[in-house]
């Protein structure tokens, strides 16, 4: 009733599979997340702050 | 007109021997108030990957806060209401942005080897933290009050009792899931964050190995050898 979910919360998850591995479409997106997270952590440059006077 | 009372230790005497005066020269010692509130960190503190420890202390004060609302309020309102909804999404999405911030965090830290210069129990309490945030965070599923709760329930019921633990804590049962989840969990999580930032306080942030090895081989101590910022 007007509201779109992008995904619906109810139903079940997509999976991917290569050979062995199998891993949920939502859980591969958290560790996408996580590891370009930390990347950007590490190569982003921090502001810089007050000088001393 | 007041006057302190003089005491053994004004008097230039003997030092008091009271488990008061004890504690507070101990405390004084280990963690004098320039380390328990600084106000300069050394220049390699200003990079992003040392803001997801603190960044991970503001979402767990955010789970607190929404957490506290919703038992205040309770389930009839946290379902059925839009102000309830919203209250109940930010709990959710507060405990994935900790349990990011604090990935972030334990990843930066294990490739910081952070556990050099005596910071071993800071490294073991961030563990016992992380996993006691697990446990906080399962009981939770268990206690939404509504299918799904259900459903992780019995999931998790088959999966304990095959292990062999099911029979110190029932996950079925509501009541002791909420209590742990609300009450001795969020405690436990709590204590062991407060611990490990005492700890990062009292031994100070980690330093990069480079950074380290360079103090070493210079021989000055690490805080006079590295130049200082504000954080």
């Amino acid at each position: 009733m007007g509201i779109r979910y992008l995904a619906g919360v109810s139903d079940p998850a997509t999976y991917l599979s290569w050979g062995w591995l199998s891993i949920s479409v939502p859980n591969l997106i958290v560790i996408v997340v996580l590891i370009v997270l930390f990347v950007l952590a590490i190569v982003l440059p921090f502001p810089k702050g007050r000088d001393e006077s | 007109m007041t006057s302190t009372p003089p005491t053994a230790e004004s008097e230039g005497g003997t030092v008091s021997g009271t488990w008061t005066g004890g504690l507070r020269r101990a405390w004084m010692s280990k963690l004098p108030p320039e380390k328990l509130l600084p106000d300069r960190q050394p220049a390699y503190v200003a990079s992003w990957i040392y803001v997801f420890g603190v960044a991970t202390l503001a979402a767990f004060l955010v789970i607190l806060a929404s957490g506290l609302v919703l038992a205040f309020a309770g389930p009839t309102w946290y379902h059925t209401s839009s102000l309830g909804l919203f209250t109940n999404s930010m709990h959710f999405w507060s405990v994935q942005l900790f349990f990011v911030f604090m990935v972030v965090h334990l990843w930066g830290k294990f490739w910081m080897a952070a556990w050099r210069g005596r910071r071993a129990m800071t490294w073991i309490t961030g563990v016992v933290a992380f996993l006691a945030s697990i446990g906080t965070a399962f009981t939770g599923y268990l206690v939404q009050t509504n299918f799904d709760s259900q459903w992780i329930s019995f999931e998790a019921k088959d999966g304990l009792n095959a292990v062999g633990i099911g029979a110190f804590f029932n996950v079925a049962n509501l009541g002791q899931m909420l209590l742990l989840h609300a009450c001795l969990l969020p405690l436990v999580v709590g204590v062991i964050a407060v611990w490990h930032v005492l700890l990062v306080r009292r031994r100070g942030v980690v330093p990069p190995i480079d950074a380290m090895d360079t103090a070493v081989s210079t021989a000055p101590p690490v805080a006079d050898a590295v130049p200082e910022a504000r954080p």
